[in-house]
């Protein structure tokens, strides 16, 4: 069953949602050439404490980090670490917390310095893809709508949708049922309703859909190197419509 | 978050319930509540109790499966 959230818990999720945007900001005004995944994690770190929030990653089934950090070719799941972000890279910065009983999950790619036409290009598809998802998270539609929204949108500017990862629901759990996939799948496909609240997460390639997980165990790689980039917001659908809570008031 | 498949489980029907549901003892004698996948419904495939079927579960509710198979 996917869980239903009442008016006053969507408004809790709205409140934490509001603070995540905000140290999302901070965060991205942080970007820039010289600095270290680690750098980002830890001003993250501080950002998520200065708040009163929880970091929902670490610790997670062993996650080391508060935030996960993914360059270039890296997915999702980077570990922070030493590497140091350069001129042209990309960087996604995914990051999520325990607010006051509930989880919000929120992640965005930028760019780092002047980047190439093609880093560009996926960082706008990637973007763009969240927001036509968004638009179709309607009651009357199904989830495979969603999936759809994403697959057209992605595809038809050249570019991949990764199979191996997937959107969730989220509210007193980081992850509650049901997987979104951002591609159209076979399975049996749930009505949306009001209530349910959603964290819809993109991860779009240059190259093939491929990827990998590496030795650490999380760190997940395009299999063909090439870059890859991920937006995600947690949204609400209420009666008007869907919201996104991971956003400033 | 990483994709998660549905478990396959096989389990036989104890009792049949109103609205195509079951109630399904599996082989680690766990009692859950299933109800019948699409296609066997589309097929008018008949379960009845005592069948052995295959029963889909969610990792997140193992409580409620799916039946997508009934063995012979």
């Amino acid at each position: 069953m996917i869980p239903i959230k009442t008016c006053q818990e969507i408004d809790k999720m709205q409140r934490g949602g509001r603070i995540l945007a905000k140290i999302m900001t901070e965060l991205a005004a942080m970007v820039s050439v010289g600095i270290t995944t680690k750098d980002l994690d830890e001003e993250a770190g501080d950002l998520i404490c200065s708040f009163g929030a929880m970091s929902a990653f670490k610790g997670y089934c062993g996650y080391p980090a508060d935030a996960c950090v993914s360059v270039n070719e890296e997915v999702v799941h980077g570990i922070p670490g030493r590497r140091r972000l350069r001129e042209g890279d990309i960087v996604s910065v995914d990051i999520g917390i325990k607010q006051d009983g509930f989880f919000l999950d929120m992640a965005q790619t930028f760019p780092v310095g002047r980047i190439d036409t093609v880093r560009r290009k996926l960082i706008e598809t990637a973007q763009g893809a969240l927001e036509e998802a968004i638009k179709v998270f309607r009651r009357g539609n199904r989830l495979v709508d969603i999936s759809r929204a994403v697959q057209v949108y992605v595809e038809t500017r050249g570019f991949s949708v990764v199979r191996d990862f997937v959107g969730h629901g989220i509210g007193r759990a980081l992850h509650e049922e049901p997987q979104i996939p951002n591609y159209v799948t076979k399975e049996e496909s749930p009505l949306l309703e009001t209530g349910m609240v959603f964290a819809i997460e993109p991860m779009i390639n240059a190259g093939s859909w491929e990827v990998k997980v590496l030795g650490d165990g999380w760190t997940a790689v395009t299999k063909d190197k090439q870059p890859s980039a991920h937006f995600e917001h947690t949204v609400a659908l209420t009666d008007k419509g869907p919201v996104i809570l991971t956003q400033e008031g | 978050m990483a994709k998660e498949e549905a478990i396959e489980v096989e389990g036989v029907i104890t009792e049949s319930l109103p609205n195509a549901m079951f109630r399904v003892e599996l082989e680690n004698g766990h009692k859950i509540l299933a109800h019948v996948s699409g296609k066997i419904r589309m097929n008018f495939i008949r379960i009845l109790p005592g069948d052995r079927v295959r029963v889909e579960l969610s990792p997140y509710d193992l409580t409620r499966g799916r039946i997508t198979f009934r063995n012979k």
